[in-house]
């Protein structure tokens, strides 16, 4: 997976789209290639995989499936509002984790949550935003789709720092990231209808989309308003 | 005590009038609960939810002013029809985007969070959290303007990602490769394909 993305970030510099191009997204050519690579492992593969899924199991059971991911995720989160200088919400992330792994069984509950204490959304890529660095140009992804080069460079320290990569025997360790993956898809179910009925051209509704969205996070959803003529 | 009826007697006088001037948060709060309270009793029916929709939600929204944001400086280029043709088919788009992403709620909770603003305000921001189990709760900001008719909503941002900014590049797009009208065909054209999926 990771010598992917160094590919790509690579092959992405030489090639280049007709008409006029957006300076957000100056590897455009590329980057819709790969699109349309992942739209078809997407139609063959991942959204059968994710229907199945919900289909097959009961909503209750999925979403301790999904708490039990999600609590992992918060020591990192955690450790990226330490890295911002947000110590207050770096505090309530490693006590969300030690609340939820206890009380909520391995995290399959989130009391946290349910006892007022938010979850946050942080990452390598949103602490790079915090002190200053631009996104650089959108990269599409293979598997994992949008991205820009500064979120995808704050990919890796977190595949370091991925807790389920430690799991041994291998076995169980791959079982875990499919089932990560497979839940990963099925909450976006829902998402993906929606942009497929909204969309006039899909890639770059879902670019655009992005590229707000990781600015909004950037700013922690208080972003300087920009003005629309 | 004089006072205190005057001010009563003042209240009754004015109160028939305040429908149009409901506070943009307290609007905000009403229609949501309104329609949440409608959706979950017509759950799944989709031409249902359509109708509801189209009845308390839509008169709340100004669907020229979005349609304008969308456009960008190509709106002042097109023509009154355009404009007009332009509007409607984003309305229709809209909605059913809507009545899809308002057929999955099931059992969220709303947080309505204080409103914002001084009294003479004339554009605000009324934002919303929709909390759901065992995940991170999504903002919902709507951007309103006071009219003479009310508030109304110009723009509504979900998770930080504007509804109106998003449609921008694409409108573009579609200007710069085939004109306006060819903007007006790509979207009856996908209104088409929508109604015919259902």
């Amino acid at each position: 997976m990771r010598w992917l993305l160094v590919v790509t970030l690579f092959a992405s510099g030489c090639a280049t789209v007709d008409g006029e191009r957006d300076p957000r997204d100056p590897w455009e050519g590329t980057n819709r290639a790969i699109y349309r690579f992942n739209e078809t492992f997407d139609e063959y593969l991942a959204k059968p995989v994710a229907r199945a899924y919900v289909k097959v199991l009961h909503q209750e059971i999925r979403t301790r499936i999904a708490n039990f991911f999600a609590n992992l995720q918060d020591p990192f989160i955690g450790l990226n509002n330490f890295l911002q200088g947000k110590f207050e919400d770096g505090v309530t992330d490693l006590a969300r984790f030690v609340i939820n792994s206890s009380f909520g069984l391995f995290g399959i509950h989130d009391v946290a949550s349910d006892g007022g204490i938010d979850k946050h959304d942080e990452d390598f890529g949103q602490t790079f935003g915090h002190w200053g660095m631009g996104p650089g140009p959108y990269v599409m992804l293979p598997f994992l789709s949008s991205s820009t080069a500064r979120d995808a460079v704050g990919l890796v320290p977190g595949w370091y720092l991925d807790p389920i990569e430690e799991v041994r025997p291998i076995n169980l360790r791959n079982s875990l990231v499919l089932l990560r993956l497979t839940n990963t898809r099925a909450e976006l179910l829902e998402a993906s209808r929606i942009l497929e009925e909204a969309a006039l051209d899909k890639y770059v509704f879902q670019r655009d989309a992005y590229l707000q969205r990781r600015r909004s996070l950037v700013y922690d959803g208080r972003p300087p308003r920009e003005k629309l003529e | 005590m004089k006072k205190a009826l005057a001010a009563l007697g003042f209240w009754f006088f004015v109160t028939p009038g305040l429908a149009q001037d409901t506070p943009p948060d307290a609007l905000v709060k009403n229609v949501t609960l309104e329609v949440v309270e409608l959706i979950t009793k017509e759950k799944g029916n989709r031409a249902k939810i359509v109708s509801v929709i189209e009845e308390k939600v839509l008169p709340h929204f100004n669907f020229t002013a979005m349609t304008a944001l969308a456009m960008g400086q190509n709106w002042g280029k097109a023509s009154p029809e355009q404009k007009k043709r332009l509007t409607e088919e984003f309305r229709t788009l809209l909605v059913r985007t809507y009545a899809s992403a308002l057929a999955a709620y099931s059992e969220q909770k709303f947080d309505f969070r204080p409103l914002r603003a001084k009294p003479t305000d004339t554009d605000v921001t009324v934002n919303v959290r929709v909390l759901q189990p065992g995940g991170q709760p999504v903002t919902l900001d709507y951007s309103m303007e006071k009219t003479a008719n009310g508030w109304k909503v110009y723009d509504v941002m979900v998770g930080g990602v504007s509804l109106v900014a998003n449609y921008r590049t694409e409108f573009a797009n579609a200007v710069r490769s085939s004109g306006i009208d060819g903007l007006i065909k790509d979207l009856q054209t996908k209104n088409r394909a929508l109604a015919e999926k259902k």
